[in-house]
């Protein structure tokens, strides 16, 4: 009998309170038990204070080709940034 | 305050007992580095045995720091008592001792123990002994976590497949008749309970065994009959084994004495 | 190297021009250091190569673990069995990464997995000789490692993304496992004669064997040529050779040790030391599988798959009977 076990992707939240990053992935055959490995394969050098895990067949990921209609269309808008903007320094910090 | 020189031989004994057990069971699970059925329990198993190692430090360096307080020329350090002491001097529980069979029962033999270690590191936190209750309270969050792994592990090779469930029966029935020395209180035991420095171990078999109970339910397992009980390591008679395990281990420190590493 | 012949699909790189627009895309962004991610369209030989790579880099850490482990349980003192299990953890961490890496090329863990129990994947020959001594173990961290940092830092920047990920995460934990190893061997050269001959000893074995894991002088092989243009092979196997003999030297004078080379000096010229010919015979025959270990490593990793078979099968039986009681309690 042949039972790989399924792959999960995992995600940690370091100590400073940032989101949960995407650290890498490993294989474990259920959820709880993938959360206990990622415990000791992703967090040895106290990486973390939360985990999660996702089965990576659940992810859905946009296409590589859809790159240019995805994200190109934000490029030009250069407004969305605060360095579009002049403000003359004797307002103070903005 | 001074205690009584009685009271801290007996210290000096219950910190040998406590270290002794981290170390040959660190010692047993490192075995496994390497060679585990899959690389994701290779890496937790290494965990716990650095895990062990860690709080052996701890316990030894403790009992070396009582020792200085008769021995002349100070005490010992916890690696001159991990690395220089025959197996008649070693104190630990038979159980810890035994060879790993197959992962099965190394995982078996880590729950039975795990189970123990967790309710006494748990009452230790409230040991009369601060350094003693300190040591108790690092080593006890990293054991929930042994406890965790090892009992889940467990339940799920128990109620896996045929094969896993008869290789986890036979590896409890296997180990069943070390684990009556865990509860077996001599006269260092009396004295530390008497001293508020260690448990009652009527209470600590108490919680063992509703832990054993629910997880060997849990696992669809039988407990095995309580019969006879197989014990000595605690005033140093061991079984073969350990023998072995220190031939190994103490090589290098016997082959130079007095070498530095 | 850790991948140290890794054949790619070509005869030899082709030029912009020969290339089909999609190909031709595909270098374009490798040339501008673009990474490419696992989506991302690319050459057939391109991801045929890099799988072949990443998993001898993966088999090598797997192999690894073995000839440090032979002494885990022999360590000194307590501080040195923490250290060294830690690393040889770390080694089956680095594994478990680059066989991830690999899998996002479309092959599991288990086409990896009997692809080094059949003897079909190579992994790099330095595991396969004994560690007879402690000082074994300090030359490893000190040879061993010191080599693999040298070929692992600049693939940091290779062109596959989670290669590259893979190995931004391992030169970070690696960093400790080299100055572990030259530690060893400083106490063991402020030690007793004894001591001091121990880590000669050791030197002098894994000396030649470190040197040989850069691989075959590569000034005529394609394979490196084509690695090269695809970024996932950055420096020839003779320029990180050099550089490593040209940074192990002085430490091995500061030891106190020699190195186990007559014909090793320096060269003012090129500003690097000319070093003497390497045994290939030695290394090709290692590579065939005669080297003193290769018969050991491969029976004891096929022992802990096969033992291990039970107990995978028994966790992802529990799982699916799991995963059903909760569908038929929901139902």
């Amino acid at each position: 009998m042949s039972s790989e076990w399924p792959l999960w992707e995992v995600f940690v939240r370091g100590q400073h309170g940032l989101s949960h990053r995407h650290v890498g992935s490993l294989h474990a055959p259920d959820a709880e038990m993938a959360i206990n490995n990622a415990r000791d394969v992703y967090t040895r050098r106290n990486e973390g204070v939360s985990i999660w895990v996702v089965k990576a067949g659940d992810i859905t990921a946009s296409s590589p080709g859809d790159k240019g209609p995805l994200f190109e269309p934000s490029n030009s808008k250069v407004y969305r940034h605060p360095t579009f903007f002049d403000i003359p320094e004797e307002v103070g910090p903005m | 305050m001074a205690r009584a020189a009685t009271d801290d031989t007996a210290l000096f004994e219950y910190a040998l007992r406590l270290g002794d057990n981290c170390l040959i069971l660190g010692h047993r699970v490192s075995e496994w580095c390497g060679h585990s059925p899959v690389l994701e329990e290779d890496i937790a198993l290494a965990n716990v045995a650095l895990d062990l190692i860690g709080q052996t430090q701890l316990w030894l360096g403790l009992a070396g720091e009582i020792e200085g307080q008769w021995r002349e020329g100070g005490g010992r350090s916890a690696d001159d008592l991990a690395f220089l002491r025959d197996a008649g001097a070693f104190r630990n529980l038979l159980l810890v001792e035994q060879p790993n069979g197959d992962f099965g029962k190394t995982l078996a033999r880590q729950f039975l123990f795990d189970a123990w270690h967790n309710a006494m590191l748990g009452a230790l936190q409230g040991s009369a002994d601060k350094r003693a209750a300190e040591i108790a309270e690092k080593a006890a969050k990293e054991v929930a976590y042994h406890l965790n792994r090892s009992r889940d592990l467990v339940v799920r090779l128990g109620d896996g497949t045929a094969e896993s469930h008869s290789r986890m029966q036979r590896a409890l029935d296997d180990l069943w008749f070390y684990t009556g020395e865990l509860f077996l209180a001599d006269e260092v035991d009396a004295a530390m309970l008497a001293a508020g420095i260690g448990p009652d171990l009527d209470d600590i078999r108490a919680q063992w065994d509703a832990e054993i109970d629910r997880t060997l339910k849990q696992a669809t397992l039988r407990r095995p009959d309580s019969g006879h009980v197989q014990k000595g390591g605690k005033r140093g008679v061991h079984s073969e084994h350990l023998g072995y395990v220190l031939a190994e281990m103490q090589f290098l420190q016997r082959a130079y004495p007095g070498a530095r590493w | 190297m850790y991948a140290q012949m890794v054949k790619t699909e070509a005869d030899r790189p082709r030029t912009l021009e020969e290339m089909d627009p999609q190909e031709r895309a595909f270098q374009e962004r490798i040339d501008a250091g673009i990474k490419i991610e696992p989506k991302d369209w690319m050459p057939e030989g391109y991801r045929k190569t890099l799988i072949r790579q990443i998993s001898q880099h993966a088999h090598s850490e797997i192999v690894g673990q073995l000839p440090e482990g032979n002494w885990i349980t022999r360590a000194p003192t307590l501080e040195r069995k923490a250290i060294l299990l830690a690393k040889v953890q770390d080694e089956a961490g680095h594994g478990l990464y680059l066989y991830c890496a690999a899998e996002t090329l479309g092959v599991s863990r288990d086409q990896l997995t009997e692809q080094l129990l059949s003897g079909k994947a190579k992994y790099s020959s330095i595991f396969n000789y004994p560690t007879l001594t402690w000082a074994d173990i300090g030359a490893i961290g000190w040879l061993v490692d010191g080599a693999a940092i040298m070929n692992q830092v600049p693939l940091q920047r290779c062109s596959f993304g989670p290669y590259s990920r893979a190995m931004i995460r391992v030169c970070k934990e690696e960093s400790f496992h080299q100055r572990q190893g030259y530690d060893i061997m400083m106490k063991l050269c402020q030690g007793t004669p004894e001591q001091k001959a121990m880590a000669q000893d050791a030197l002098n074995r894994w000396w030649w064997p470190s040197l040989m894991m850069f691989g075959p002088s590569d000034a005529e092989s394609v394979h490196s040529a084509q690695s090269m243009a695809w970024k996932i092979k950055l420096n020839s196997n003779d320029e990180l050779r050099q550089k490593f003999v040209d940074q192990t030297v002085p430490q091995a004078e500061y030891l106190g040790l020699t190195v186990p080379d007559p014909d090793l000096k320096w060269n003012e010229d090129k500003g690097g030391y000319d070093y003497g010919e390497i045994d290939w015979a030695e290394f090709f025959e290692v590579i065939k599988g005669n080297g003193p270990c290769n018969r050991e490593r491969m029976a004891a990793r096929v022992k802990a798959h096969e033992d291990g078979a039970w107990f995978r099968e028994g966790l992802m039986a529990h799982a699916e009977k799991q995963a059903e009681r909760r569908r038929n309690a929901a139902a």
